[in-house]
């Protein structure tokens, strides 16, 4: 675990980790899953600063176009593709991989399951350490000669793959040096979240005793590692036709840009279950809470998530409706699209049911939670229209498709993520967020969500086509009322991510200065709850680690005093 | 706090904690090589041509190394074997020996290599090509990585220690092996 303790004693605050360690080999070097969980939350919150940047810059100019942008300047076309491209690629790899999976995984899988630690401490700082590593490649791939890589965040070739095209030579390799490096990070991470949870579980904790976020994150776990290695063959492919003369990708030389359009779904649409599952899995475990109310379909829950899961590998076709692929292939394809949206609505009527005849509490997490729900159910119902092949013949690669891949993943990265941080908060620094200041977060945030995103609907009906620099080089697209449309969607951006400056703040402040926090303040039942806030090192005293009696959300039983009924209380 | 975390010397599910991430590192792998593989045999069913290139391989070369591999991996059963009776000392001859294949394996591959590509067969010269060095390529790193790991792991066996680190090693070992198994019969044999 950690080094032993170096020359300085009686540091001051910070001596619950029970040995006095230079600033270095405590918080940079730690093996210790809290404080690696930590690290790729920062990591993952400053990396969310560049990817909540570049929609700013990229709207702006789209809503008033040539005009010089605040904090940025006049934006090129060239400047246009890269800041596209790398919103997308940062906010998925690097904002809400890190943070849902990795962080959280990270923090809370050896607290749930009443461990001490991951079974693979100094794997789990390699993986950190690469991850890190990435982050490091893609910043740099925005200031080499011709700027970043500019070629959409699913790198079709042959517009990735040969230099001639993108003009990104330096940008286009290190994008996805940087995004195969990560990929490297979350296979370890991920072999060390499923062998931990399956090995390491506290004495009597059974199968179905397991919290649902834990469960959730090992199977986007295994999902992920089912699904990337395909595009990690890909990856090397498509690098040697960058920078060897390879033609795998080139039609005139017999290869075959298709061939990348699969690999790159095949692991493409079950990474969007990577990232919901884990989101899933902390609405769950907020509702219940709040809720007061036993989980409702704990199984269900737990099936509809594996189902969802295997499903998944078969629906990636929907993304090449328009790629020239069979329309017998685009039937069957249809089929296991509309299939999979069952199981997952299934879990939004479950969670729905958590909450009928609970006593609900609308403290800030339980607000984002509830806002999840009321958000992905637009996200899912209007994927329906994409995933039959006939209307997304129309709607393909217009901001229809924007507008619901955001009513997905805005709800999923960012909703999903602010839940979690209101609900662990106290249990990672030891002092509570400030609930006011919570709640104005919440308000700004799910309402201009919709400001943002409605319009995009419309204009993507509309018939706007994506990554198009300046729409007024369409006479069509540029009358005034689409125009009013766009200025509406940007404004509503800007005024989100002022709001997030409120969470800033709260974050920081609370961090040092917030009222002290309980063990238990959300008086829940799960194992993290039973230790320090935070918890010290090794998380529990060794002759002190839980043993489990229960499963992990007993509320208002009957008969018992208060409403829970923690999973380490023996009666 | 020196030593292991408590969280690794638990077992819920009875397979040692080191095994079980050996699989899952196995499962992922197969899900790499499958990928390359699935996208290969796509092509080579699309493009019958592809044989004339495929001709050119040497397939007794392919034969040769598959001996070789299939005996070293015989070899790492051998280590196993001795690990198993706590023989740290003799567990780490035959970790050698196998290391020993992987060298062998690695340096008939450079002669092929430079053979055909002082024909001209090189990684650019036809999409056939491509796909046969990436393969391999990809094939011989992990032979590569397996040999470094193999080397470290004699070290500690040698002196009796993490003798079930030999167990996990042969594992992969063995993997990459069964991987040469595609890989020979579709780079060398179709043609």
């Amino acid at each position: 675990m950690s080094e032993p303790a170096s020359v300085h004693h009686d540091h001051g605050a910070h001596d619950d980790h029970g040995h006095d360690q230079s600033f270095v080999s405590k918080y940079l070097l730690s093996t210790d899953h809290k404080i690696i969980g930590l690290q790729y939350l920062l990591t993952g919150m400053f990396m969310a600063l560049f990817g909540g940047f570049f929609p700013y810059v990229f709207r702006m100019q789209l809503a008033f176009p040539g005009l010089s942008v605040p904090f940025y300047g006049v934006v090129s076309p060239t400047e246009y593709n890269a800041l596209i491209t790398n919103h997308g690629s940062v906010m998925i790899f690097w904002v809400a991989m890190p943070v849902l999976i990795a962080a959280f995984g990270n923090y809370l899988i050896p607290l749930m399951i009443g461990a001490d630690d991951m079974v693979f401490p100094r794997l789990n700082r390699l993986s950190y350490q690469i991850f890190a590593l990435s982050a490091v490649i893609i910043i740099i791939s925005f200031i080499v000669p011709q700027g970043g890589f500019g070629g959409a965040w699913t790198a079709y070739p042959p517009l990735s793959a040969n230099a001639d095209y993108n003009l990104t030579p330096w940008g286009s390799t290190l994008w996805l040096i940087a995004v195969a490096v990560e990929f490297v990070a979350f296979l370890i991470g991920g072999i060390n979240f499923i062998t931990t949870a399956m090995n390491s579980r506290a004495p009597g904790m059974r199968w179905f005793d397991v919290p649902m976020i834990v469960w959730m994150i090992c199977i986007a776990s295994i999902l992920f590692m089912a699904s990337v290695g395909p595009l990690i063959a890909g990856a090397v492919m498509l690098g040697f036709d960058q920078n060897l003369g390879t033609h795998f990708f080139d039609p005139k030389a017999g290869g075959d840009p298709i061939l990348w359009q699969h690999l790159f779904w095949f692991f493409g649409h079950p990474e969007v279950y990577v990232v919901l599952l884990p989101a899933t899995g902390i609405v769950a475990e907020v509702i219940t809470t709040f809720s007061r109310k036993k989980l409702f379909g704990y199984k269900t829950i737990l099936y509809t998530a594996i189902g969802t899961g295997i499903l998944s590998f078969f629906v990636w076709a929907h993304h090449q409706f328009i790629a020239g692929i069979d329309p017998r292939m685009a039937n069957v394809f249809t089929v296991t699209t509309v299939l999979i949206s069952i199981p997952i609505a299934e879990m939004m009527f479950l969670f729905i049911g958590t909450l009928y005849g609970g006593s609900i509490r609308f403290k800030p997490p339980m607000l984002f939670a509830l806002s999840f729900i009321a958000l992905f159910m637009i996200g899912g119902v209007t994927g329906i229209p994409l995933g039959a092949s006939g209307s997304d013949i129309y709607l393909h690669d217009s901001y229809y498709v924007i507008a619901h891949f955001h009513y997905t993943f805005f709800p999923i990265a960012i909703i999903g993520s602010f839940t979690a941080l209101y609900y662990w908060f106290p249990k990672m620094f030891g002092r509570m967020m400030n609930e006011t200041l919570g709640y104005v977060h919440f308000w700004v945030t799910a309402v201009t969500v919709n400001g943002i995103f409605i319009p995009l609907f419309v204009l993507g009906a509309a018939g706007q086509h994506r990554r198009i620099y300046n729409y007024n080089h369409f006479a069509e697209l540029s009358t005034p009322d689409l125009q009013a449309l766009r200025i509406v969607a940007t404004v509503s951006l800007v005024i989100m991510l002022l709001g997030q400056f409120v969470f800033l703040f709260n974050f920081f402040y609370s961090m040092f200065f917030g009222e002290r926090a309980t063990k238990n303040p959300w008086k829940s039942c799960t194992l993290e709850w039973t230790t320090e806030s935070p918890p010290p090192h090794g998380n529990w005293p060794v002759d002190e680690l839980p043993t489990v009696y229960r499963g992990p959300y007993e509320y208002a039983v009957e008969g018992r005093d208060e409403d829970y009924w923690p999973q380490n209380v023996p009666n | 706090m020196h030593g292991k975390p408590i969280a690794n010397t638990r077992s819920v599910m009875g397979i040692p904690t080191a095994k079980l991430a050996v699989y899952w590192v196995i499962g992922s792998e197969i899900v790499i090589f499958g990928g390359l593989i699935a996208s290969y045999l796509m092509h080579r069913l699309a493009h019958p041509e592809w044989a004339f290139d495929a001709a050119h391989t040497d397939w007794r070369i392919g034969a040769v190394n598959t001996f070789v591999l299939l005996t070293s991996s015989l070899f790492a059963v051998q280590a196993h074997h001795y690990a198993h009776k706590g023989d740290g000392a003799t567990a780490a001859k035959w970790l050698y020996l196998t290391t020993g294949g992987g060298g062998l394996f690695l340096m008939f591959k450079a002669y092929e290599w430079s053979v055909e590509i002082g024909h001209g067969y090189t990684i650019t010269a036809a999409p056939f090509w491509s796909f046969y060095y990436t393969a391999a390529g990809i094939h011989a790193s992990h032979i590569i990585a397996g040999m470094i790991i193999m080397m470290f792991i004699a070290q500690t066996a040698k002196k009796n220690e993490e003798l079930h680190r030999v167990e996990n090693i042969g594992l992969y070992w063995h993997f990459v092996d069964l991987v040469w198994i595609f890989l020979f019969p579709l780079l060398y044999i179709a043609k």
